[in-house]
């Protein structure tokens, strides 16, 4: 595969305003095929775009009349046009919720605001980017969806295909949260658990890739990977909308991978570009649990490699120790004036409960990372607490329930008599 | 030692299409060679200009990610199986 003509976004419709493949390490470009890594050099390969020009106003206004879901940025996404048209799930426009009373618990003044991303079909984030990848695979006439996954994003390919007419067979680390297994299970595509870790599935996918029993295949995160990262960027977009088209001061994004938080640095800039925002200074964080930490502990000592860690953490959506994106969060992070930091899996409970007690949120282990961070971060002088924050939360804590049943149980259980609640000391 | 090698699809156009091929060496630096002298061109793709693994490569001995071993040092058994892989896949 030599790098080829690369097609231009005028002939190549089905993907709107993206243009080509583009080496993110060295800068080559491909054409917009199921392509993942650059031959020249292993680097990560991302979608190029000619976006659209013109009065800013105009494109706003065409967003806002759009469709409450992702595809009203389809002018900003590698998918075609009437993308609305076609069977898919739809994500995306979750509630950008206000959160006052926790604002007020950890200090923040500037105005703290909760993406909550478990208002998607599939109750986590990854609706967004399977529903892009879906659109590619459909492109490239591929026939199987598949994946590696911690579990949400098994749910979320076995859905999509579902509605979408696919076969799929997604693989897992096989000791998984039980709501995600059944989650991931109940669409009717196959669901393979392997022995090992996030990081053995990964490498056996990547390995069946490369067979020919994986032809055909669309792994959504192996050769689908480039359009599947671009659904990230409406989170950006979203939030700034979401914002009355402002940038916030600070984003708290959680990291597995790194993908989530580089696609939303890139959807940010491609507002300020584009003029859709005003632009200004943002911080973006990036938020592990302390077991699953490679960069957040590169970070902190200075280095701009991450080395790999074998996870344990209760976080297991988060626990990926061998982070594809890790160099570029740590660009990004050091570029903005942000951070990466860690809490232990103890303060990922505690935050959970916190948001739940506080907002009437309840998220996954995943956004108890953002949140414990969030509040680690301004406890240590990390993050200005005058400035407008956002903190996501990518998951439903009903995925994750082991994480606070021990702690969350019935306050009293009592005979049904006024004199019972009396003697449970709840009568005020 | 004789060992295979794994080749990812992005590599095949060295190795004629093949995805396994053998190779000679104790450690994972001398299986590297052995690859480069019966398909040329292929070590540039793995090694970057000083001579370290690429930072979007991961290699496995066996099952093991030789960024928790020793690296280019890493033993290579007789009859080990060597898998090349794109570090890019996963994640969200």
């Amino acid at each position: 595969m030599a790098a080829q003509t690369v097609a231009s976004a005028s002939t190549d419709s089905a993907f709107g305003p993206a243009s080509a493949l583009s080496c993110r390490e060295c800068g080559e470009r491909f054409p917009l095929e199921p392509l993942f890594a650059c031959e020249a050099c292993f680097g990560p390969l991302e979608v190029a775009y000619d976006l659209p020009s013109g009065d800013p106003e105009t494109l706003r206004k065409r967003i806002e009349s759009g469709p409450n879901n992702i595809w009203r940025y389809a002018p900003l996404l590698p998918v075609p046009a009437d993308v609305a048209s076609k069977p898919n799930l739809n994500p995306g426009f979750t509630k950008l919720v206000k959160a006052d009373n926790l604002a007020r618990e950890l200090g923040v003044t500037g105005g703290l605001h909760i993406k909550d991303d478990s208002g998607n079909p599939t109750h986590s984030f990854k609706d967004r980017v399977v529903a892009i990848a879906l659109e590619a695979a459909r492109t490239f006439g591929l026939t199987t969806l598949s994946c590696s996954s911690t579990g949400n994003l098994a749910g979320a390919v076995g859905a999509a295909a579902a509605r979408a007419g696919f076969r799929s067979c997604v693989f897992i680390p096989h000791d998984l949260e039980e709501g995600k297994v059944v989650m991931a299970a109940v669409y009717g595509g196959e669901l393979v658990g392997i022995e090992g870790t996030y990081d053995d599935v990964n490498r056996f996918c990547s390995e069946l890739i490369g067979d020919p029993i994986g032809e055909g295949w669309g792994f959504v995160n192996v050769n689908l990977r480039p359009y599947y990262g671009e659904g990230s960027k409406t989170l950006a977009y979203e939030i700034c909308e979401q914002l009355g088209w402002r940038l916030p001061d600070n984003i708290v994004i959680p990291i597995a991978s790194g993908s989530q938080l580089t696609k939303i640095d890139k959807g940010l800039r491609e507002l300020i570009a584009l003029g859709l925002v005003e632009e200004k200074p943002y911080r973006i964080y990036g938020a592990q649990a302390e077991g699953c930490s490679p960069v957040s502990t590169a970070f902190k000592a200075g280095h701009d490699v991450v080395r790999p860690q074998k996870p344990n953490t209760i976080a297991k959506s988060l626990a990926i120790g061998n982070p594809a994106d890790g160099p570029y969060v740590l660009d990004i992070a050091r570029r903005t004036g942000g951070a990466v930091e860690d809490v232990n899996d103890e303060q990922v409970v505690d935050a959970i409960k916190l948001l739940a007690r506080t907002e009437g949120i309840f998220a996954e282990t995943a956004g108890g990372v953002t949140v414990g961070v969030l509040r680690k971060l301004i406890e240590t002088g990390q993050l200005d607490p005058a400035g407008e924050t956002v903190v996501l939360n990518t998951g439903d804590g009903l995925k994750t329930l082991d994480a606070v049943a021990p702690t969350s149980r019935p306050t009293a259980t009592i005979r049904p008599s006024l004199d019972a609640f009396r003697a449970a000391g709840l009568a005020g | 030692m004789s060992a295979t090698v794994r080749i990812p699809t992005i590599l095949r156009t060295y190795t004629g299409g093949r995805a396994e091929v053998p190779a000679e060496g104790g450690t994972l630096a001398d299986v590297i060679d052995s690859l480069e002298q019966n398909h040329p061109g292929i070590s540039a793709r793995v090694l970057d200009d000083t001579g370290k693994l690429r930072r979007f490569v991961n290699v496995y001995v066996n099952d093991d990610d030789v960024r928790f071993s020793e690296g280019l040092q890493t033993t290579v058994g007789e009859g080990a199986s060597v898998s090349i892989i794109p570090a890019v896949a996963g994640g969200c």
